[in-house]
């Protein structure tokens, strides 16, 4: 490899067929996944045009979005909508000899959570699928991006796909993270500072002795909502976290394979002197337990400040916005938004729906209950999830104090299936999007860590986890 | 199909920053395995209230802004989600064109894959048409895609806007672009052959 040269770039080249301009390049896709409701309309467009499915082993489909989480076996369907939607994803890969994981698979989940633990993302990898959430794979050194419909029909008939190629951007973030704060703060944090514009067509690389601490499963949280900052992709180079995460995931591996795969990779990561289109530089000192206190994820506070105003905001447009969000989700300017009181609590989604996140929830729910009024909710990410926690013990603590203990899928993040808020109802919830209605109309959604999630379920109110655990102590 | 090269027409303004797909296209509406019943469910929740009844005040059901081509915009529009939903049902509402500060990533792809014309300009140049539109919902816009320009008709301004060449071809043409893209397939496949005899780790299932 020449020097100079940024990680994104290196993914890039490995991946390039052909140049087609100065702006795009045919990009080799290693694998793509599907769900159920954005590829319907890329299968009929084949069928129109009598196209195969040029390589079903590079592809692997989920039923996640419309299924109902409701602790029931086997899992049943109702909305005859949503059922149409498994049945067609079922006909289509059946007829295409691609992998599902259907409604009642054990392996059934949500790609971002199921494609990681079943080992099937790795380092220098390229992985698309018709989801805006995966950049999430990134956190293992692969290029993961979302594409659309039109796109997903392009890469089932070629296996490639034409790529606008991004900007570079470099995050460093340094220094321990402070109590009671985890990667989700961090990136909440950090989109607050940028903007939900401020990566808009920039390829994000992540580095820095912060990003190094996290585990690989904190940086798919983190990877994983760089979108939310309009990033394209979102990159930390392979480390020895990376490698003992996709070591332990990927069995099918031999040991040679394993070395030589090791030796592979050892260039997975950017020059010394490469150079970056922009740059920022964060203190991990100034991380905070962050909740958003708006309708768009940038539009988000310290739980232990102030909600803004208007006079604050940068711009007129900001201004304007945060006008518009405030009269959306019913907070006042200058109010501390700790003591906010909430219906309802969300713990679950591609952002947060992982082991480590439900034992981060356990560990603070552990001989507590849930307090009176709220409907707390904890969707697993997968069907390994599930399991997991309950061999751990998880689900027993959770169900004890109160917790609704759910089958795996995307659920309450945003609300395809019968798991929605009212209007009015205000959601702690860990999911990665506050938009309007996104988890139902009228619905007022508060992003945060799955901590400050369970101290939002404990409490009824939006809570500062540092002081709920003091008290505990 | 509309003839992309001359649009001519007046303009919706909707000056909403970060306008997402969930706004756009709702849930409700995603439940479907063809491409039916999007116009309906266009920005539904700006456009109706819980009961279904049209809301007089959201600038879509004023009836001076029928039939109008163009939507303006604010920056970041069509963040969020990937659903291609959001530019079927803007097509199908009847828009043919976007105009707005700057355009999320992938919703980009998506509209330049639908022909769905997206026209960046700079905020002041926005503002100024959304301004003009707001005024007097009859001004009209003239979009001249060979030349890549906007015209204010009510202000006679005129502004370039960037498209790349293919994009721009895809747009006027309407290309099929799996079709030029296996014109490589050999390319491909000799490329398949290397990658995973270099990288076997790459080839996971």
């Amino acid at each position: 490899m020449s020097n100079h040269t940024t990680f994104y770039k290196k993914l890039v080249d490995s991946h390039t067929v052909t140049r087609i301009d100065d702006q795009n390049v045919l990009l080799y896709v290693d694998l793509h996944l599907m769900n159920e409701y954005t590829s319907p309309q890329a299968f009929s467009g084949l069928a129109e045009k009598h196209r195969p499915v040029r390589r079903p082993k590079q592809q692997l489909a989920v039923v996640s979005h419309i299924i109902p989480t409701h602790a029931e076996s086997p899992r049943v369907i109702r909305d005859a909508a949503s059922l149409l939607q498994a049945e067609n994803l079922a006909r289509n890969c059946d007829k295409a000899g691609i992998r599902l994981f259907a409604a009642n698979d054990p392996l059934q989940g949500i790609e971002h959570i199921i494609a990681p633990e079943l080992g099937l993302i790795r380092p220098g990898m390229a992985v698309l699928c018709g989801d805006s959430h995966t950049t999430t794979y990134g956190a293992l050194g692969a290029l993961g991006f979302g594409i659309g419909t039109s796109e997903v029909e392009h890469v089932l008939a070629t296996q490639t796909l034409v790529y606008r190629v991004a900007q570079t951007m470099r995050i460093t973030i340094d220094g321990a993270l402070p109590y009671g704060t985890a990667s989700k703060d961090v990136i909440i944090w950090i989109i607050s500072q940028i903007g939900a514009q401020g990566a808009r067509g920039y390829a994000v690389e992540f580095t820095g002795t912060t990003i190094a601490s996290l585990s690989a499963q904190a940086r798919m949280t983190l990877c994983n909502m760089t979108v939310e900052a309009g990033a394209r992709a979102a990159l930390i180079a392979p480390d020895e976290t990376t490698f003992d995460y996709v070591r332990a995931h990927s069995t099918s591996l031999d040991e040679a394979a394993w070395m030589a795969a090791l030796a592979d990779w050892s260039d997975l990561k950017s020059d010394a002197d490469a150079t970056f289109d922009a740059e920022y530089s964060f203190d991990a000192r100034d991380i905070a337990p962050f909740v958003t206190w708006g309708t768009s994820p940038d539009q988000a506070m310290r739980v232990d400040a102030l909600v803004p105003d208007a006079s604050q905001q940068g711009t007129p447009e900001a201004a304007a916005a945060l006008r518009r969000a405030l009269d959306y989700i019913g907070l006042e300017s200058n109010r501390p938004i700790a003591g906010t009181p909430i219906d309802r609590v969300f713990i679950g989604s591609c952002t947060n729906g992982r082991i480590e996140d439900l034992r981060i929830v356990a560990s603070i729910a552990r001989g507590r209950k849930v307090a009176h009024g709220v409907r707390a909710m904890v969707v697993p990410g997968s069907g390994s999830v599930r399991r997991q926690a309950e061999a751990e013990g998880i689900a027993e603590i959770l169900k004890t104090a109160g917790f609704e203990w759910r089958e795996p899928g995307c659920s309450m993040c945003l609300a395809m299936n019968d798991d929605f808020l009212e209007a009015g109802e205000r959601c702690a919830s860990t999911t990665n999007r506050n938009f309007e209605g996104r988890q139902g109309r009228g619905g007022r959604t508060h992003l945060m860590s799955p901590a400050m999630a369970a101290a939002a379920a404990l409490t009824g109110k939006i809570t500062d986890v540092r002081s709920l655990e003091n008290h505990h102590d | 199909m509309t003839d992309m090269n001359r649009i001519e027409g007046s303009a919706v303004p909707l000056p909403i920053e970060n306008l997402d797909t969930d706004q756009i296209m709702p849930k409700q509406f995603l439940r479907i395995i063809d491409k039916a019943g999007l116009n309906k469910g266009l920005l539904y929740d700006l456009r109706f209230d819980e009961h279904g009844e049209p809301l007089t005040n959201c600038v879509l059901n004023h009836p001076a802004y029928n039939g109008a081509r163009i939507l303006i915009g604010g920056a970041n529009f069509g963040c969020g989600s990937s659903r291609e939903h959001a530019v079927w049902g803007l097509q199908q509402y009847g828009f043919d064109v976007v105009i707005a500060p700057s355009f999320a990533e992938i919703f980009y792809s998506n509209a330049m894959n639908n022909r769905l014309l997206l026209v960046q300009l700079d905020r002041e140049a926005v503002d100024l048409l959304l301004r003009e539109s707001t005024n007097d919902p009859a001004s009209k816009i003239l979009i001249d895609l060979e030349a890549q320009t906007v015209t204010s008709t009510t202000s006679a301004q005129v502004f370039k806007f960037p498209l790349g060449a293919r994009h721009k071809r895809m747009v006027i043409e309407g290309m099929d672009t799996i079709d030029l893209t296996l014109t490589v397939l050999t390319d491909i496949e000799a490329f398949e052959k290397r990658h995973f005899e270099r990288h076997p780790w790459a080839a996971v299932m």
